[in-house]
């Protein structure tokens, strides 16, 4: 079968996971400069889904496509890194603010852009946890979705998805184009290929380049140029962006305090765990 | 219109549970709103089903009966929904945070152009005031949920736009029956109304699903086992723990992702939200993604050998020690000394 065009959808993401001591300040606020940034990693699980369709069909291309500030370049660096073939930033003061809806109503002016026949995501994003982006970009896309996938494959035209759901595995077929979203089940991201790292490491976009003020690297070489567009070059409307093009609204923050709780200290002692076993039939928790 | 519909999904031709925790809490938002609850329930022969909501409260329930509808798939459920959504105009329209809401929520809620909030913990009604413009909102639906790792708490509102919708996971709210003689209206959608011919481009091929074998929900005693647990052999010991106590296993999602024990048994934020009288954590590290799903239980016991680990911060008692030594301890001193 012909090579195919896939969008890979991925979130440069703060490392939520990783949330020890220092990730709060002193005050109770979240101190996201303790936390670093990373591929969001259930978009990594996308991205080895689509990387894996490239190494079964010849001429298929990989574009991971980004929507976030000038620095989520790093994540299209690393996606080429894993081999992906290209890397569109999509990037404006405009969008910043914007709830799920209207990231999605950016992404698939993008998409739409690039046209290409599949795109696949990761399930959700670690800061914001909701999974719904995919969804939305598949319903404004006009495109069927499968999403919770953990493996695919190409038969006849269609492409075969195996889905994990809450008591097992469902298999769908689904013809292009389609939005897929893959979850932490399916496997790991290949590592980086150092021959890739060696071509890529310079690749900029254009912001980038104004930044460091070193045009000659990209002219040089084309593949070194990170595709970058505004809200211009997709011709968003800017009332569907930000804070005005959100539905959803944040009324209020409150921090999680941990309750301090009376802790009983116990050894693993015969005496103590005794004690313990007493003290709660007492108080008729067990038995 | 503008009443407080709810999704309510079907396993195996039975309401989840998740979706009867919503009828109840949507019985309880509906008073406070003055309107009336809707459930709205799709499948294929499925006559009869609204007698399984209707105890709870519902006075309305949209049924959507057809052989394409028996099992879940995005786009014949999203054109439904969508259609009767834009016909019936809800206010609030919930959903099941379940493999199959988180799917179709979002399609909805695009079509709709309307805000969705995935997961919340708590759902109030409130008012909301903008100094900018001067204006308050009455009655909106504050959707609780925490976000940035489970370091924040966040609520969200949707002023503007309708409905407003949010998913919930199972074990939040608490499902109740208001009475069971309780009987509302039924109403039957034409369905082949909404459907449109590319609805069918997804076919499913194939499905094998297990039985649910295990509702940890349902146990008072709850003995739970981490990824310290080391292995599945030794979740061995929380079986006979909790056969003892009469008490139900349950692990971390460390401990399911290290094949250790079932999905079924996954307490937490990507799991289920237990309340049980007792929580025995058995090598469990207490991330705030598990305590998310166990911090309301009557008592927490820690069994583990690390001081620092966060759940010793929610524990009444924290044992340090092996669990291979603690549990066998605990075993014999409840076989003396219980009646």
């Amino acid at each position: 079968m012909k090579g195919i065009k896939i969008v890979v959808l991925a979130k440069q993401v703060p490392d939520t996971r990783n949330v020890g001591p220092d990730a709060m300040k002193a005050d109770g606020t979240v101190n996201r400069a303790a936390l670093s940034a990373i591929f969001n990693p259930e978009d990594l699980n996308a991205l080895e889904q689509a990387l894996l369709l490239k190494d079964s069909i010849p001429g298929t291309t990989v574009t991971v496509l980004t929507m976030g500030p000038g620095r989520a370049a790093e994540i299209i660096r690393e996606g080429l890194y894993r081999g992906a073939d290209d890397g569109v930033l999509l990037t404006d003061r405009a969008f910043a603010g914007s709830d799920t809806l209207a990231t999605s109503y950016a992404l698939t002016l993008a998409v739409r852009k690039i046209n290409p026949d599949l795109v696949i995501g990761g399930r959700q994003a670690i800061d914001g946890d909701t999974a719904q982006v995919g969804p939305q970009v598949a319903e404004k896309l006009g495109w069927p979705q499968v999403t919770y996938a953990e493996a695919m494959h190409f038969g006849n035209d269609s492409l075969v998805i195996r889905r994990r759901l809450e008591r097992g595995v469902e298999t769908v077929k689904a013809p292009l184009p389609l939005v897929v979203t893959v979850n932490s089940t399916a496997p790991e991201c290949r590592f980086r290929h150092a021959k890739l790292v060696m071509k890529y490491k310079n690749a900029r976009t254009d912001s980038e380049l104004q930044a460091e003020n070193a045009d000659y690297i990209a002219n040089a070489r084309t593949y070194m140029r990170i595709t970058e567009w505004g809200i211009d070059a997709v011709g968003a409307d800017i009332e569907q962006l930000g804070l005005s093009g959100s539905p959803t609204k944040v009324k209020e923050i409150d921090n999680v305090v941990l309750q301090s709780k009376e802790t009983k200290r116990l050894s693993s002692s015969d005496k103590d765990i005794e004690a313990l076993v007493r003290e709660l039939l007492e108080s008729h928790t067990i038995g | 219109m503008n009443n407080l519909f709810v999704f309510c999904e079907l396993d195996e031709g039975k309401p989840v549970d998740v979706s009867l925790e919503l009828l109840t809490k949507g019985r309880s938002l509906a008073n406070v709103l003055g309107c009336r609850l809707e459930a709205v329930v799709l499948g294929s022969a499925i006559d009869g089903i609204e007698n399984l909501l209707f105890p709870y409260g519902t006075d309305v329930v949209h049924v959507g009966d057809d052989p394409e509808l028996e099992h879940y798939r995005t786009l014949p459920y999203a054109s439904v929904i969508i259609g009767l959504f834009r016909q019936e105009q809800p206010q609030i329209a919930l959903f099941g945070a379940t493999t199959a809401g988180r799917d179709l929520g979002p399609r909805v809620s695009s079509a709709l152009h309307s805000g969705l909030t995935a997961d919340c913990t708590s759902l109030e009604i409130g008012d909301h005031y903008v100094k900018k413009t001067d204006t308050t909102y009455k009655n909106l639906l504050y959707q609780i949920r925490p976000a940035f790792g489970g370091n924040i708490i966040a609520t969200i509102i949707n002023p503007d736009h309708r409905p407003q919708m949010a998913t919930v996971r199972e074990g939040v709210m608490k499902k109740e029956i208001l009475n069971k003689n309780f009987r509302g209206e039924l109403k039957s959608i034409n369905v082949k109304e909404y459907f449109r011919p590319e609805d069918f481009a997804v076919e499913i091929i194939e499905r094998h699903m297990e039985a649910r074998r295990v509702d940890i929900k349902a146990a008072q005693i709850v003995v739970a086992g981490g990824y310290g647990m080391g292995s599945k052999e030794n979740f061995k010991l929380l079986f006979e723990l909790a056969e003892v106590l009469g008490g139900e296993v349950a692990a971390s999602r460390a401990a399911v992702d290290a094949g250790y024990a079932g999905h079924e048994r996954q307490v937490g934020q990507t799991g289920v939200t237990v309340r049980p009288k007792l929580y025995i954590a058995c090598g469990i590290s207490g991330q705030i993604q598990h305590t998310a799903g166990m911090s309301q239980s009557g008592k927490i016991i820690a069994i583990n050998n690390d001081s620092m680990a966060p759940i010793n911060e929610i524990a009444d008692y924290v044992i340090s020690g092996d669990v291979a030594e603690v549990i066998p301890r605990l075993i014999k001193h409840y076989k003396a000394n219980a009646r």
